[in-house]
């Protein structure tokens, strides 16, 4: 196995463990697999990210239409 | 048809653009959708070069994000199409080309939620945009169809399940007697044939209304004016 690899696995395979069926969260009726759940708070993370950030534009100059 | 004369004065480009080569012709039907396509559809106002202030935000970059990763699907396909289930599941090129596939797949339908999220809030549909806001709908829609049927053409043990876990929900629905997810004929054709090209034309719908109708103005903050679109200010930055 390639040493990035290898690094990868033990980093990620100690948190998640993709060698067995997959784990879900239970929350009432709600039934979520953590992939599923990383997937959605990644995107409300970037959501706010989107909107917080600036963002660097070339200003125009007066009178440059 | 007029047959035009070779001798004749040839008009401006200017004319060209909206109108008939000879006024004589400007009744013929092949005129008529020009003018009318270049009068509804300016060429200026389909790739423009300058965008109004308030497009200066991150949040309006993940429809093009969607776009970009819409083309690597549809290129990556290609590749697959190409060259087979073997290939793409046993040979490592084949194997970075599927994992490129499914990436950009994951790319495309994150960068949309994150667009239908911005959209939303802002109030996308103002403005005569309530078409431009159902076309993404409906590219949604389609863009999940297309999804599930590429699970289910896999060629895996992982499609084999997700199609006879899917089957009794389908089933359910009543969708089953002509929409058969166990049918790998059927769901290979779906997803490489009739969802892309429904995704592909909703979505170049979608970008041409957008450009018709221009991009949605913010909310008035409370201090403005009423009826005032911040949007419509002169100042302007370069795309």
């Amino acid at each position: 196995m390639p040493a990035i690899a290898l690094v990868f696995t033990t980093l990620f395979g100690a948190l998640i463990d993709l060698n067995k069926p997959g784990n879900y969260i239970h929350w009432g009726f709600i039934q979520m697999s953590y992939g599923n759940l990383i997937v959605i708070i990644l995107m409300v993370v970037v959501f706010f990210a989107a909107i917080l950030i600036p963002f660097k534009t070339h200003k125009s100059k007066e009178g440059d239409r | 048809m007029t047959i035009a004369d070779p001798k004749a004065p040839r008009p401006d480009q200017a004319d060209l653009d909206k109108a008939a080569d000879r006024p004589e012709d400007a009744d013929q039907w092949t005129a008529k959708i020009r003018t009318a396509a270049v009068e509804a559809l300016p060429p200026q106002r389909m790739l423009p070069d300058r965008q109004p202030a308030y497009v200066a935000s991150w949040i309006y970059v993940f429809g093009v994000v969607t776009i970009s990763a819409l083309c690597v699907v549809i290129a990556t396909g290609f590749v697959l199409a190409i060259f087979g289930p073997n290939w793409w599941h046993v040979s490592s090129t084949g194997l970075f080309v599927n994992s490129l596939h499914l990436w950009s797949v994951e790319i495309f339908m994150f960068a949309m939620v994150v667009h239908l999220w911005g959209k939303f809030f802002m109030a996308a549909w103002r403005g005569k945009r309530k078409a431009t806001w159902i076309s993404g709908v409906v590219v949604f829609l389609v863009s999940v169809g297309a999804a599930f049927t590429g699970y289910l053409s896999q060629q895996n043990f992982d499609s084999q399940w997700i199609s006879t876990q899917a089957k009794d929900g389908i089933n359910s629905t009543g969708a089953g007697a002509i929409f058969n997810v166990t049918n790998f004929g059927q769901m290979i054709m779906w997803h490489i044939v009739l969802l892309p090209l429904c995704v592909v034309a909703l979505v170049g719908l979608h970008v041409l209304m957008v450009r018709l109708r221009g991009v949605v103005t913010p909310f008035a903050a409370k201090n403005e004016t009423p009826g005032v679109e911040p949007g419509a200010a002169a100042s302007e930055v370069q795309a």
